[in-house]
């Protein structure tokens, strides 16, 4: 148990390593025939190759690496229509920089500001809205992405730019929701799946009500989880529970951050700005329905969609995956990414073919960043 | 980019679009706190809370803090942050 002796707290950390253990052994689940838990969250998954906790945990526990990465699930045609705005010659485009090195079906942002194109890397949408105040003949377009947890910050940025009338301000809005992807993978007949680890952040914005299909309509366990290592090793612990118990309950480990409600002000804003699209394209996992947001129409003076005329407003769009990429497999538990014949050789963090090589919350690149450590361990 | 990174509000910087400073591991940033505002914002300084890309989420204790930021060191997250922060002067400056 080399690792063990990073965590924070050892002895708590073996306590429920070997309750997590016992109850792996009573249930009679082996690596033939394993209980698989997801993990949906993207951090969670880079924690558990970080500290090694699917060599701590028994053979008998799979985890699959669920949809939880935004930069990961970005269809490279999203890339594409990002790159086309970007290429106008009035736009300075905004993006986080974990967004710069996606690959699009042509280039990614970071190969279009190679090639001239303003574009500029920041922290925050509130940072885009500055650029905006401070260039008025420019046109200044946030690239918006990510799950529940960003979206309030796009909202609210739209909301301030609207009491500004800010007009040289728009958002290319690519924000997605965690449950439908949930749905779509329980209703795949090839996924089996005993239990998951719930996303601790997401749902400091969307409480845990969200997840109660999963329990009632399919069920599952879920227990939403905090990041520490320990956190995680409790939540699966409580997923074990319930199975052994033959319970199937929402449970909240991370109570300290998660209210059971959510963040009031940050679901106004969402509701305000935002409403579902009748379906949206998932890397891997083709379109979900209501998967993902768009901006309602009374802000659509900074809908970069509207404005610009690009994605799902301008027509039919084509999806399309790089040769022999295999991120769809990889992101449906249906393979691991070392199954992948371009991993590691054909697709690495430097030059990443698909997207779970691109950001360190992608298994791809969790499993390269901490597969040296693993083999040395074996 | 899905986690917050804990930080310590210091300052109002401007009520009417309640925005504050906070310190995120000894780096000065200036914040949202539309997500956690009070009446009286004042009562705010000095406690901690997570941050995420601008906006405080989510008032915390000082200890669940340390944890937190511990836990993002150990995963290059807090450094990336702090990196991604550094880089968005530059990006409203124009150099980038």
């Amino acid at each position: 148990m080399k690792y063990v002796e990073e965590f924070r707290d050892p002895a708590a950390a073996k306590t429920v390593l070997a309750a997590i253990a016992q109850i792996t052994d009573a249930l009679k689940a082996t690596a033939d025939a394993p209980l698989r838990i997801m993990e949906i969250c993207g951090g969670h998954t880079h924690a558990i190759f970080r500290y090694g906790l699917e060599r701590l945990t028994p053979p008998g526990i799979e985890f699959i690496h669920g949809p939880g990465c935004p930069v990961c699930v970005l269809p490279m045609s999203r890339i594409d229509e990002c790159v086309e705005i970007a290429e106008r010659d009035e736009v300075i485009f905004c993006s986080f920089g974990d967004a710069m090195r996606v690959p699009g079906t042509g280039k990614s942002l970071m190969q279009a500001k190679a090639d001239g194109a303003d574009i500029r890397m920041v922290y925050s949408p509130l940072d885009a809205l500055e650029i905006a105040r401070r260039n008025p003949d420019r046109e200044i377009v946030f690239f918006g992405l990510g799950f529940e947890t960003t979206t309030p910050s796009t909202a609210l940025s739209i909301q301030q730019a609207t009491r500004e009338n800010l007009r040289n301000f728009s958002v290319f809005c690519n924000h997605i929701t965690v449950p439908p992807p949930i749905k779509a993978l329980l209703d795949d007949p090839h996924m089996q799946l005993d239990g998951f680890v719930g996303p601790g952040h997401v749902s400091m914005v969307i409480g845990t009500h969200p997840y109660d299909f999963i329990a009632q309509d399919y069920g599952k366990p879920i227990v939403v989880a905090g990041f520490e290592p320990l956190d995680l090793l409790q939540s699966v612990l409580m997923v074990l529970q319930q199975i052994r118990d033959g319970r199937a309950e929402v449970e909240n480990q991370y109570a300290r951050v998660v209210p059971e409600d959510g963040n009031a002000v940050s679901l106004a804003a969402i509701a305000d700005v935002y409403e579902p699209r009748p379906s949206f394209e998932w890397r891997g996992l083709g379109e979900i329905e209501e998967s993902g947001l768009r901006i309602r129409s009374a802000y659509r003076a900074f809908d970069a969609e509207e404005k610009f005329a690009v994605g799902y407003g301008a027509g039919p769009r084509q999806s399309s995956e790089p040769e022999g990429c295999a991120c769809g497999q990889v992101m449906t538990g249906r393979i691991k990414p070392t199954d992948c014949a371009q991993y590691g050789t054909g697709c690495t963090p430097e030059l990443p073919l698909g997207a779970l090589m691109v950001s360190s919350e992608g298994a791809c690149a969790a499993y390269y960043q901490y597969g040296a450590v693993y083999e040395a361990a074996e | 980019m899905c986690l917050g990174i804990p930080g310590r509000i210091t300052e109002i910087t401007d009520p009417a679009r309640l925005m504050a400073m906070v310190d995120i591991s000894g780096v000065r940033r200036e914040v949202s706190l539309a997500c956690i505002a009070k009446p009286d914002l004042q009562e705010l300084i000095g406690e901690w809370a997570l941050i995420h890309v601008g906006f405080a989420m989510s008032l915390i204790d000082a200890e669940e803090a340390a944890k937190t930021l511990e836990a993002l060191r150990s995963l290059g997250e807090a450094q990336e942050t702090l990196e991604s922060m550094a880089e968005t002067q530059i990006a409203l400056e124009g150099r980038g």
